[in-house]
């Protein structure tokens, strides 16, 4: 038998993580039949995890959406989650018809306030450009917000009030030359597999020492040359006594604090009493130990932190993410290669779509829609009025439809009811709405919610650009054509955008007359400063660029802040320690916290419908031997898992990653949503919810 | 490449050009635009000068030298091409065909021909057959096709992706590419990145998707294929 010829190979951006690895997709008789990386380009120099390489063949799945689709029983109240079978097919002109019907009288007889809007980190940034164009231009309103709200929300809070800039400052081609890092709340072989290589490569061949600061045992820990492991929760101690270490050793860097740091001196004398005697106390990590990290990172000559969701995704998330730039900036670790504030992104355009204007607050390029100035220049360049008052986040538009005052969603390539805490509420919360508008490439646990749906092109058949985690914008192509009736997300927001203008617009319309993502790049970047150096030609003919790049001569950024921040000077900022929401009693006694496997992704959309599935088929838990033993559960045995909101059944992986008295879950498993657990209590200043602390029981079955 | 600045004169198929000190003879060759055929070497792992096939002759030298991994040196002159050369690339290329598999192999075969090589030249050769290893949902590893370049091992370990999988085991002409103890792939450290599959230079590892094509399946047919012998596994009585 001969060897299979690839008729086409296209190059493409992997649509998992936010590494965003550069793909070469393998097309035979339109199917992807390979995939393989280039070795000579950025991001990834051709390495791959087990996602990328085989994990694309849900683009070819028989469920994907064909048709659209409208709700046999639309407008019965109270609505029903239903499968496929309360659905009818629908065509175009009819589903866009009456999606824009809808919409329409929403706004016209609640304002456009009264319509909830979820944009996609799955999406392409013109996709996502012209989903807020459409809501913020057309509906009126600034309700748009995404995931991110669920992931990195207290990054971004923490670090914009530290240093008043939130995305990665380094780029993942520094790694391999790591002197020093820092990993804490990520399990990084797993999350962000092709970073996790950059970073092993440090230490195996560049002799770089590890610090690991997590409560699991995970694979990083074996690279680890220290391994703190706090208890859940107890992070923002940790982090406030190697803080006091380096300021009582006086470890840190005078310099860089007298000329690129304010607020020192409160922030120094707020330390006392922060000792790593009291933070062992708080976190059971040793005193000792606390030191040596503190001494280590801060006595090198460069130093990077790479952080994930344990450090975000809490209540006191926001505080975390400040503790860790407190540290980077009294110890000058910035604006330099191998430095850095590193939040690493979780989805394939996560950072593209909050910086494409997919956030309540602000426009493309974080230009605050609050700002009278910025508001005349889009109310300029859309051709209307604009709404002056900041929108709502995911769980507040949640609680507003709770209220009444939301009456209808539109949700874009996203799946709130697998990942917004405490499904329960949620699930009530949709069944109360008049209208659910929903887009995607699957029938998921949302769309059982719609009342229509329209089928979208995957990224393996759309133009478009992916931002990864390290602000690379970088190109996706069409390889193989979209199933059945489906059509890339700009070109149906495009058209429900015109038939919702003729019914409620003004004179003149936002503009929605594109003929390619190209164009419509164009007009994003046009509008927003740190892109206008970037092209989708320019973006071809270098692989990818790093933003801010500001003009077509400048070489792109990949390191931020070498002269100054954002907000001027670095802000050190006193913090107090307080415990989690929810801590294990005798009727829950222990602590459950979320997270993802390396062969699964988020809600189990794609890698659900992938091969990955077989090697990785069932919702596991797991659960320190001698946990496992005093309640008399064996491995690979299913058991019930119990919090406060509800219950799941779940396998058990005996194992002593998780340590004494915790239990961890994954959350792919929508038949056993880990979020069924979780609680809704949320960082105060990020609006984050807590996916990794609360209490639940373990019972046999 | 290693440069601090020096040059060196060195001689290539008659040409004398200059090259940067501490460069291999395959950089060097590179830089004369002239060029030498490669199975083991791959841009991304670490050259060890296995195949010997990127040979050349250096003037005053007794032996035929490995351009991978052979530095250049002042005065060097070097025929890339003579009689010599090509008789060892020829012979190398034959003993390989009679004992592997080289039928995916579409630059080997290219060899072959342009080195007048006879698969047939040792006809009491025995051919390595084992059997196919369907171990995984992901790779299969077809030893027969297997000419032992070590390019899967390296990108396992510390040229691309820190796992440590893979491994050598055996001595001549049974020594083979394996996992520890010969352990199914599932129950290795293996994280199915297919690292390994990439730089595979015969297909000896390939994408399952791949193969299941080839053999003129479509999608929907591999999904039923698996679905179906998943089904029997678990009326086996094999709990999932």
């Amino acid at each position: 038998m001969t060897a299979i010829k690839a008729q086409e190979v296209v190059r493409s951006t992997c649509p998992y993580c936010g590494v965003g690895c550069q793909v070469d997709l393998f097309i035979k008789d339109e199917k992807i039949f390979k995939v393989e990386a280039p070795f000579e380009v950025a991001p990834n120099f051709g390495r791959l995890c087990v996602k990328g390489r085989f994990g694309f063949d849900f683009v070819h799945h028989p469920s994907r959406l064909t048709r659209p689709l409208i709700r046999k029983n639309i407008g019965e109240s109270p609505r029903k989650a239903v499968g496929m079978e309360g659905f009818r097919p629908a065509s175009w002109e009819e589903a866009l018809e009456l999606a824009a019907e809808k919409l329409s009288a929403v706004a016209q007889q609640h304002g456009g306030d009264a319509i909830g809007t979820f944009c996609s980190a799955k999406a392409s940034n013109e996709d996502n450009y012209l989903f807020q164009k459409f809501v913020r231009g057309v509906l009126k309103t600034n309700n748009v917000d995404h995931c991110a709200r669920l992931c990195h929300a207290a990054s971004v809070a923490g670090l914009t009030i530290a240093i008043g800039s939130s995305a990665m400052s380094n780029s993942i081609a520094e790694m391999k030359n790591l002197e020093v890092f820092i990993v804490t709340g990520s399990n990084t072989s797993e999350t962000h597999p092709v970073i996790s290589t950059f970073l092993r490569e440090a230490v195996v061949k560049n002799g770089a020492k590890l610090i690991v600061i997590d409560p699991r045992g995970i694979e990083m820990t074996q690279y680890a040359t220290h391994w703190l492991q706090q208890k859940s929760g107890t992070d923002v101690a940790v982090f406030q006594a190697m803080a006091h270490t380096i300021v009582t050793e006086k470890l840190y860097n005078a310099s860089f604090v007298e000329q690129r740091v304010e607020n020192f001196e409160t922030y120094s004398a707020s330390l006392e009493g922060c000792t790593p005697e009291w933070a062992e106390k708080i976190s059971g990590v040793p005193a000792e130990k606390i030191r040596d990290a503190a001494r280590l990172y801060a006595n090198a000559g460069s130093a990077a932190i790479y952080w994930g969701m344990g450090i975000s995704q809490s209540v006191h998330g926001t505080d975390n993410a400040i503790s860790l730039a407190n540290l980077a900036l009294l110890c000058g670790h910035l604006g330099r290669p191998g430095t850095g504030l590193n939040p690493l992104r979780g989805q394939n355009n996560v950072q593209g779509c909050s910086d494409s204007g997919g956030l309540p607050n602000v426009f493309p390029g974080y230009q605050s829609v609050t700002d009278p100035g910025t508001r005349n220049k889009f109310e300029a360049a859309w051709h209307g009025e604009l709404n002056p008052d900041a929108g709502l986040t995911t769980m507040e538009m949640v609680d507003a439809a709770e209220a009444d005052s939301i009456k209808a969603f539109f949700i874009m390539g996203e799946n709130p009811m697998m990942s917004e805490p405490d499904l329960r509420h949620a699930r009530h919360v949709m069944e109360s709405l008049e209208f659910v508008l929903v887009q995607d490439i699957f029938f998921n646990e949302t769309g059982e919610y719609a009342d229509i749906i329209f089928p979208a092109a995957s990224f393996a058949e759309k133009d478009g650009t992916f931002t990864n985690s390290d602000r690379r914008v970088q190109l996706i192509r069409p390889a193989v054509p979209a199933p059945g009736e489906a059509r890339p997300d700009w070109e149906i927001l495009c058209d429900l955008a015109k038939r919702v203008e003729k019914k409620i617009g003004g004179p003149h319309s936002a503009g929605f007359e594109f003929t390619s993502p190209a164009e419509v790049w164009d007009e994003m970047a046009g509008l927003t400063p740190p892109f206008q150096g970037i092209t989708h030609d320019r973006i071809l003919l270098e692989h990818g660029v790093h933003w801010p790049c500001p003009t077509p001569d400048h070489p792109g950024t990949p390191y931020l802040f070498e002269e100054s921040f954002p907000s001027g000077k670095g802000h050190l900022t006193p913090l107090e320690y307080n415990p989690s929401a929810e801590l294990p009693d005798d009727q829950y006694p222990f602590m459950l916290s979320t997270g993802r496997v390396l062969y699964h992704w988020h809600g189990g959309t794609l890698t659900r419908r992938s091969k990955l599935d077989d090697i990785y088929p069932n919702p596991t838990v797991e659960i320190h031997p001698q946990d496992a033993e005093k309640l008399g559960v064996t491995a690979g045995e299913w058991i019930k898992l119990r919090s406060r909101r509800g219950e799941i059944r779940v396998k058990s992986l005996v194992t002593e990653r998780s340590p004494v008295g915790m239990v961890f879950i994954p959350f792919h498993f929508a038949e056993a949503a880990a979020n069924e657990l979780t609680l809704d209590a949320r960082d105060p200043k990020a609006k984050i919810p807590d996916y990794k602390v609360c209490a639940v029981s373990v019972e046999k079955i | 490449m290693s440069n601090n600045g020096n040059t060196i004169n060195i001689t290539i198929n008659g040409n004398t050009l200059s090259v940067p000190t501490g460069i291999t003879l395959m950089e060097a060759i590179a830089l004369a635009q002239e060029d030498v055929p490669v199975i083991c070497y791959h841009e991304a792992t670490t050259s060890e000068g296995l195949c010997r096939q990127c040979v050349v002759e250096v003037e005053g030298w007794r032996i035929l030298a490995p351009a991978c991994i052979t530095p250049v040196s002042e005065g060097m002159v070097l025929e890339t091409d003579s009689e010599r050369v090509t008789r060892a690339r020829r012979t190398i290329l034959e003993m390989l065909a009679a004992t592997t598999d080289l039928s995916h192999a579409p630059d080997l075969q290219a060899q072959m021909h342009t080195y007048n090589a006879d698969p047939h030249r040792f006809p009491d050769a025995v051919a390595r057959a084992p059997d196919l290893v369907d171990d995984n949902p992901f790779f299969v590893r077809d030893y027969a096709k297997c000419v032992m370049c070590w390019r899967c091992v390296q990108a396992c370990g510390e040229d691309l992706q820190f796992t440590y999988a893979l491994s050598t085991g055996g001595r001549g002409y049974h020594s083979k590419i394996s996992t520890f103890f010969d352990s199914p792939m599932p129950e290795t450290t293996c994280v199915f990145c297919g690292n390994c599959v990439a730089v595979c230079p015969t297909d000896a590892l390939r994408s399952k998707t791949e193969l299941l094509m080839e053999q003129g399946l479509d999608y929907d047919q591999i999904r039923y294929k698996k679905r179906k012998a998943q089904k029997d596994l678990d009326a086996g009585g094999r709990t999932q």
